[in-house]
C-alpha cells in the first residue's frame, strides 16, 4: 500500500515536471537562442545550451534601427506605462471608494456600467476610439495611450477595489466621521492605507497590460522616436529591415524582462489578483 | 464657504465626486466614440474628408464580401476549438495541483508563465521563429525520428492550429480561477462522500464538478469574449496569411480601416462584432439556468 503510494508520487511529479518544462520550453529557447551565435541559431534550433556563449546579439541588437537605439525605446515604454498605471490606480481607487462608501443617486447604474465595461474589451472599441480621437487631434501623440486610462475605464480594477474596500470594517469611518473627518479625508487617511495589496495588485497588471498594449502604439504613434518597446520590437523583426535572428531574439528577451521581474517579485499579487476577480492575465 | 464645507462633509455630494473620474470616462472614451462609430457605420466616411450619409449602403457590402464571411468562419473554429480546450487543459492542471504542496506553489508558477507574458509582441514573434520551416518544432521532430519539412505557417490546413497552440498555452490565468474555486469547495463534501462509499470518480462527478460549473460558466463567458475578439497574435504571426486562412475579423477590421481607409464600413464592422458578442454573451446566459449549479454551499 505504501510503495504504490509512492510510486503514484514519482508519476505525479513527473507528469507535472514534463509538461512544466514544456510549457516553459518556448521561453527557454528564446533565451538560450539570444546567447547563441546569430548564425548557428537555426542549425541547432532543436537544442537549448548554446556551443558558443555570446553577448553579440545583445550588443547588435541594442543599436536599434533608423538611429535610434532600443534605449529609447524602453524610456518611452516606461513613461508610457507608469504614467497610465499611475492614472489607472488613482483613479480606480477613487471611484471604488464611491460605489462602496457613499450612497447617491445613480450609485447602482454607475455599478453596473462598471461591470458592463469589463464585458466590452478594448479590442473592439479600436475603430470607434480611433475616430473619436482623430477628431480631437490626438493621433500621433502619447494621449489615447495614457489619458483614457486616468479616467478608471477599466473595470476591472474598479470592480476588484470595489471588493476590497466592502471587506474593510465600516467602523473605521464611523470613528473618523465622529472625529470631524470628510470623506476625502476617510479615504486619504484610512482607506487608502488599508488597501495597499489592491493597489500593488492593479498596478501590477495595469503596468504589465500597458506594455505590451501593441495596437494603441501602432494606431497612435508614427513617429520612430516615441514607439514604445512592442512596436519597435515588431517593426524590428519584420523581414527586410533585419534578417539578424541574434539580434531579434535578444530584443525579444529583453522587451519581457521588466514582465518577468514582476512576476518573479510579486507572484502572490497577481495570483490573488486573478483569483478574486477572475481577470484574464 | 461655511456652506461649500458642509456641502463637502454631505454623503452624496461626496460620492459624486469620487465616481466623477468614471463618468467622465465613460462618457468621454466609451459612449461618445460607440455613438459617433454608429452614425459613421451608416456612412462612406474616410476620417480625412467630410462623411457622406449613406444608409445602408456598408451594411449590403459587408454581405456582398467574401472576407467578411470568411474571417468570421475563422475566428467562429479559432473561438470554439481554443476556448473549450484551454479550459479543459485549464481543469485537469488544476485538479492535479489541489493538494497543496511544497513544489505546487513552483509549478503553478511556471504554468502561469504563458499567460502573463504571451500577449506580447516577443512571444508572437518567437513563435513565428518556432513554427518556420527551420525552426523548432520541426528540428525537434527531425530529433525523434519525424522527417517532416511542412511550413506550419504556410499551410492553410496547419497554420491556424498554430494560433489555437498559442492560445491553449495561456491556459495559466484560467487554471488559477478554477484553483481558488476548488479551495472553496468545503472538505466535510468529500468526507460525507467517502463515508457513503464513493470513488475519486464519482465524487468529482457528482461534487467537485457541478460545484465548478459557476466558475466553469464565468471563464467561459470571457474567454469567448476575448477568442471572438483576438487580434495581436494573427496581426504578427500569420497576417491572415496563408490565403486567408488565418484572418481574424478583428484584422479585417483593422485592414478595411486603416489599410484601404473605409473607416465608415470599419466602424460597421465593429458594430457588427458587438452584436456578434452580445449575442453570444447572452445564448450563454440563455443556457446558464440547464447546466450552472446556482446554490450556495
Amino acid at each position: 500500500m505504501k510503495r504504490k503510494k509512492r510510486t503514484n508520487k514519482i508519476i505525479y511529479y513527473i507528469l507535472v515536471t514534463a509538461i512544466g518544462f514544456l510549457m516553459i520550453y518556448p521561453l527557454l529557447w528564446m533565451i538560450m537562442s539570444s546567447f547563441k551565435e546569430t548564425n548557428t541559431i537555426f542549425l541547432t534550433a532543436g537544442s537549448l545550451i548554446p556551443e558558443k556563449f555570446t553577448l553579440e546579439n545583445y550588443k547588435n541588437g541594442w543599436k536599434g534601427f533608423a538611429k535610434i537605439s532600443f534605449g529609447t525605446f524602453f524610456q518611452n515604454s516606461f513613461f508610457i506605462s507608469i504614467t497610465a498605471t499611475i492614472g489607472t490606480v488613482i483613479s480606480s481607487s477613487l471611484v471604488a471608494f464611491g460605489l462602496s462608501r457613499c450612497r447617491f443617486p445613480g450609485r447602482k447604474f454607475l455599478f453596473a456600467m462598471v461591470l458592463l465595461t469589463m464585458m466590452v474589451p478594448a479590442q473592439v472599441l479600436m475603430v470607434p476610439q480611433y475616430i473619436w480621437y482623430s477628431k480631437l487631434g490626438w493621433v500621433n501623440s502619447y494621449f489615447p495611450l495614457i489619458v483614457p486610462y486616468c479616467f478608471a475605464i477599466q473595470g476591472f480594477f474598479v470592480y476588484m477595489m470595489y471588493n476590497f474596500i466592502e471587506g474593510i470594517p465600516r467602523e473605521l469611518d464611523e470613528a473618523a466621521k465622529i472625529d470631524g473627518c470628510s470623506y476625502f479625508g476617510i479615504y486619504r487617511r484610512i482607506t487608502l492605507p488599508l488597501m495597499v495589496p489592491a493597489l500593488v495588485t492593479s498596478g501590477i497588471f495595469s503596468f504589465i497590460w500597458r506594455w505590451d498594449d501593441f495596437m494603441s502604439a501602432l494606431l497612435y504613434i508614427s513617429k520612430a522616436a516615441q514607439y514604445p518597446v512592442c512596436l519597435a520590437l515588431k517593426l524590428f523583426t519584420d523581414p527586410g529591415s533585419t534578417s539578424d535572428y541574434g539580434a531579434m531574439f535578444a530584443m525579444s528577451t529583453l522587451s519581457i524582462l521588466p514582465v518577468l521581474v514582476i512576476f518573479i517579485f510579486f507572484q502572490k499579487y497577481l495570483v490573488d489578483g486573478i483569483a478574486t476577480t477572475g481577470m484574464k492575465g | 464657504m461655511k456652506k461649500l464645507k458642509s456641502m463637502i462633509y454631505k454623503e452624496s455630494v461626496s460620492g459624486l465626486i469620487f465616481v466623477a473620474p468614471f463618468i467622465i470616462g465613460l462618457v468621454m472614451f466609451l459612449i461618445v466614440p460607440l455613438g459617433i462609430s454608429l452614425y459613421y457605420a451608416f456612412c462612406d466616411y474616410n476620417i480625412l474628408s467630410p462623411a457622406v450619409f449613406t444608409g445602408l449602403e456598408n451594411f449590403k457590402t459587408m454581405i456582398n464580401d467574401e472576407l467578411f464571411w470568411k474571417s468570421l468562419q475563422v475566428t467562429l473554429f479559432y473561438t470554439l476549438v481554443s476556448v473549450p480546450l484551454k479550459l479543459l487543459f485549464a481543469l485537469l492542471v488544476a485538479l492535479l495541483f489541489q493538494k497543496t504542496t511544497k513544489a505546487a506553489g513552483i509549478y503553478r508558477a511556471i504554468y502561469y508563465l504563458p499567460s502573463i507574458i504571451g500577449g506580447s509582441v516577443a512571444v508572437s514573434v518567437l513563435w513565428k521563429r518556432m513554427f518556420a520551416t527551420d525552426g523548432t518544432v520541426n528540428q525537434i521532430l527531425h530529433a525523434l525520428g519525424i522527417q517532416t519539412t511542412i511550413s506550419w505557417l504556410g499551410n492553410t490546413k496547419t497554420a491556424i492550429w498554430t494560433l489555437i497552440l498559442l492560445t491553449v498555452w495561456q491556459f495559466g490565468s484560467s487554471m488559477l480561477i478554477f484553483l481558488s474555486a476548488l479551495k472553496q469547495i468545503p472538505s466535510t463534501y468529500y468526507e460525507a462522500a467517502m463515508v457513503d462509499g464513493a470513488g475519486k470518480w464519482k465524487q468529482f462527478l457528482k461534487i467537485t464538478l457541478p460545484l465548478l460549473t459557476p466558475t466553469i460558466f464565468f471563464n467561459l463567458v470571457m474567454q469567448m469574449i476575448n477568442g471572438l475578439l483576438a487580434y495581436t497574435q494573427c496581426f504578427i504571426i500569420t497576417q491572415g496569411k496563408p490565403l486567408n486562412s488565418t484572418l481574424f475579423y478583428m484584422v479585417h477590421m483593422y485592414n478595411q480601416t486603416f489599410v484601404y481607409y473605409k473607416a465608415g464600413y470599419g466602424a460597421a464592422l465593429a458594430w457588427v462584432m458587438i452584436l456578434i458578442v452580445a449575442i453570444f454573451t447572452s445564448l450563454l446566459f440563455a443556457t446558464k439556468k440547464k447546466w450552472v449549479y446556482d446554490g450556495g454551499y
